[in-house]
């Protein structure tokens, strides 16, 4: 019974132990702000001055935001598919990768909203969508579901954490009293017994099933901002699997990044293993090749036939302005990943962050090619206007823009990840046997 | 679980309530008629009194006027109905501009073979809107379908669809189809999400990305909708089929200032159209059928308002424009 207590304190300790103001903490939390106050000062400008601060025109007019958009919400896809599909299906190793998944579902799902809100051209107007809001338009098919996804989220984070919030109150009196307050408050007077256990089993089963067909609403929804329209290149039945599958890439890729950094700096080594790192790697590598063949479908079915508007669009892509880009993205990322991950030692952690870090990064650049070389090629020829009314490049102005929305990402995944248990203590000790799950 | 008993005894008490004397209950209800019967007396006597009052408030008014309505029709109207509107000039602008003109389809049908790139009627369009020289609501573009057919210029408005992808995909009812024909912009209503710009396969839309040329000089009129003018940042502009100029029977901006007799418009429902330039009015179905006219990007299923007639037999050689670039924003 001792050793059993012993062990329990020792999970306890390990799992709360980040949950202190360090030092590293201050640095990096006043680097994130700093650098957010200076991207929300180009905001400011756009305020001002208008969209013409940013590269996009009439013809480009989604640019850089709504790419960084879909991305965003691509990201946050990924809390669905470790809890929801594996949760449900009974996989036992997600434990400790399961709350960062849902971590940075919620992040993601949060800055979406931020990050479509800067691409319009009246913010002040955010409200009309509800007034007027018309049920025809995809984009009100969107606002629906994404704030549902991230009420969901927010929703299977916190009762999750329930439990473990109550054990954190208990292992933190080295932090202020206002904090330990906060941590009873949060915890809703948690006890372990039997019928509270069972309501929040109950709640969290009914969220991780409502969660599934949300997510993939979302994402479906996103993709058919593009597909609802006549553009060639944007015209596909296939947008929505394929934007879906694609999600799964760019959400693993960032769980595994997290899992290297916590893992790293939170001392969990003992509760994140390489064997969790090599799950995720295969976990990864079956979602991108799940990416790869939709990815031969949505190139090679237009692509074999080249009708006209198709063939100048894809032409861009394979030897036009965009090739460069294109290749990259499409080897770089997909096909030598794919690859590389299926070698037993390239699933260790060190390998398999660098491999995320790349698939991360270009998963950005893919919805950078989606979005962006279609609507330099409108079926009526661009002319009489400027340069860059042709060409779309985006301006400082706009990048900014874009990374304040990552900073924003950070800020929250800094603050969910530092104050919160990382990786959950009372399931971890009902796994190890030393708490009876008390049903 | 001492209170449990008390409860019941409670429910008890509340399932018999003690019985009522027969007596009292048929006074009660004898009460509750007459009552029922005095105020339906008063009820009607108020509507007699009222109705005599207002039968010879009607005999004292009597005088009729005579009024003009919206759709240039004179009417008789007793003066005791005149009231006045209290609606401001802007609202009542937004209310027509919505409604559009009764009873007229408008069609415009542009002839290729007389175009020759005078450019004048965007011009007109540019001035008439308050537009930048970059900011096309109607546009001549150069067309060359193959490289064995000839090039040919083009002029591009909105097509203005009866099935307009941009109507469709809006997500706050800013942008219209009209009953009339035309596909119309609130920028008081737009928020600049721009899905219809990426929706229309015409490149028909565009945004006032920075500050619109005449904000300073326009900011205190009131807000046209068939004119949009003032423009206003970070929303919408597009063609309107000149809308207020319709209004005042008059044909659009640009049909009027083309030098070449390039443009025909007119009320399909009249089955007639008249040239711009020429002021000939003829018939829209022997001008369709005669020259061969077609639409762009029919297999869209856009369904535009806008029929070319095809380039042949033409007036003027093609001259390749220089394509000058206006100053970047």
């Amino acid at each position: 019974m001792d050793e059993n207590n012993a062990a329990l304190n020792k999970i306890t300790e390990d799992l709360t132990f980040h949950i202190r103001i360090t030092r590293g903490f201050k640095i990096w939390m006043g680097f994130l702000l700093i650098g957010l106050c200076i991207c929300l000062y180009a905001y400011t400008l756009q305020l001002r001055f208008g969209l013409g601060v940013a590269g996009i025109r009439d013809y480009v007019s989604w640019g850089m935001y709504l790419s960084n958009f879909v991305f965003f919400v691509a990201t946050s896809l990924i809390g669905m598919l470790i809890s929801g599909v594996l949760g449900l299906i009974g996989i036992k190793w997600i434990t400790p990768v399961a709350r960062i998944a849902e971590i940075i579902a919620v992040a993601f799902a949060a800055i979406a909203g931020l990050v479509i809100i800067m691409d319009m051209g009246r913010p002040d107007r955010l409200a009309y969508v509800f007034i007027y809001g018309r049920f025809q338009s995809p984009i009100l098919w969107d606002v629906t579901v994404v704030t549902t996804y991230f009420v969901l989220s927010a929703l299977l984070l916190f009762l999750t954490l329930i439990s473990d919030i109550a054990w954190v109150h208990k292992k933190t009196d080295h932090l202020p009293g206002w904090v330990k307050k906060s941590y009873q408050v949060l915890s809703l007077n948690w006890t372990d017994t039997p019928e509270k256990n069972r309501i929040i089993r109950r709640c969290v089963r009914i969220l991780l099933i409502l969660i599934i067909p949300c997510a993939l609403a979302i994402h479906t929804i996103t993709s058919w901002l593009f597909a609802m329209t006549t553009r060639a290149g944007w015209d596909s039945t296939l947008f929505g699997p394929y934007f879906v599958t694609g999600a799964f890439v760019s959400g693993g890729s960032a769980v595994i990044i997290a899992m290297y950094f916590f893992q790293k700096n939170y001392k969990l080594h003992n509760y994140i293993t390489n064997q969790h790192f090599n799950n995720m790697g295969k976990l990864l590598a079956l979602v991108m090749l799940v990416y790869l063949y939709f990815n031969i479908n949505e190139f090679l079915v237009p692509g074999y036939k080249l009708k006209t508007a198709e063939a100048i669009n894809l032409h861009d892509l394979f030897t036009g302005r965009f090739a460069f880009l294109f290749w990259v993205v499409q080897i770089g990322w997909l096909i030598l990943p794919i690859t590389l991950i299926l070698f037993r030692k390239m699933r260790a952690p060190l390998p398999l962050l660098i491999i995320a870090l790349a698939i991360f990064i270009s998963s950005w650049f893919k919805r950078y090619i989606i979005v962006v070389p279609v609507q330099e090629h409108p079926y009526l020829p661009i002319q009489y206007v400027p340069y860059n009314f042709k060409v779309y490049t985006p301006t400082l102005t706009e990048i900014a823009i874009t990374l304040s929305s990552f900073f924003m990402a950070l800020i929250i995944i800094t603050l969910l990840s530092k104050f919160f248990p990382v990786v959950p203590i009372r399931e971890t000790a009902i796994e190890r046997g030393l708490v009876e799950e008390n049903n | 679980m001492e209170e449990h008993p008390k409860n019941e005894h409670n429910q008890d008490n509340q399932q018999n309530p003690e019985p009522e004397n027969p007596k009292q209950a048929s006074r009660r209800k004898f009460l509750r008629n007459i009552g029922l019967i005095g105020a339906g007396a008063a009820a009607g006597a108020a509507a007699l009194f009222s109705g005599d009052i207002f039968e010879k408030a009607k005999k004292k008014g009597g005088k009729k006027s005579v009024l003009l309505t919206q759709d240039n029709k004179l009417v008789e109207v007793d003066s005791l109905e005149l009231k006045a509107l209290e609606k401001s000039p802007e609202q009542q602008m937004q209310i027509r501009g919505r409604e559009g003109i009764p009873g007229r389809r408008w069609i415009w049908v542009i002839d290729l073979s007389k175009c020759r790139n005078a450019r004048q009627c965007i011009a007109a369009c540019q001035a008439a809107h308050h537009l930048r020289p970059d900011q096309f609501h109607i546009n001549t573009l150069q067309i060359q379908e193959n490289p064995h057919t000839p090039s040919f210029h083009m002029p591009k408005p909105c097509q203005h669809c009866d099935n307009p992808p941009c109507v469709s995909v809006c997500p706050v009812d800013a942008t219209f189809k009209r009953p009339d024909g035309p596909v119309l912009i609130d920028n008081e209503r737009c928020i600049g999400c721009r899905f219809c710009i990426a929706a229309c396969p015409y490149s028909a839309r565009m945004l006032n990305w920075i500050k619109p040329k005449f904000e300073e000089q326009d900011k205190d009129l009131p807000y046209n909708i068939e004119l949009n003018i003032p423009q206003r940042i970070g929303t919408i502009t597009k063609c309107l089929m000149s809308s207020d100029r319709l209004r005042e029977g008059k044909l659009p901006y640009c049909v009027s200032a083309c030098p070449n007799g390039v443009y025909y418009f007119g009320d399909e429902n009249e089955d007639t159209v008249t040239n711009g330039t020429t002021k000939e009015s003829v018939r829209l179905s022997t001008l369709l059928s005669e020259n061969g006219a077609y639409q762009l990007l029919p297999e869209l299923g856009t369904k535009p308002r806008v029929y070319y007639l095809p380039p042949k037999n033409r007036l003027f050689p093609f001259e390749p424009s220089k394509d000058a670039e206006p100053k970047k924003i």
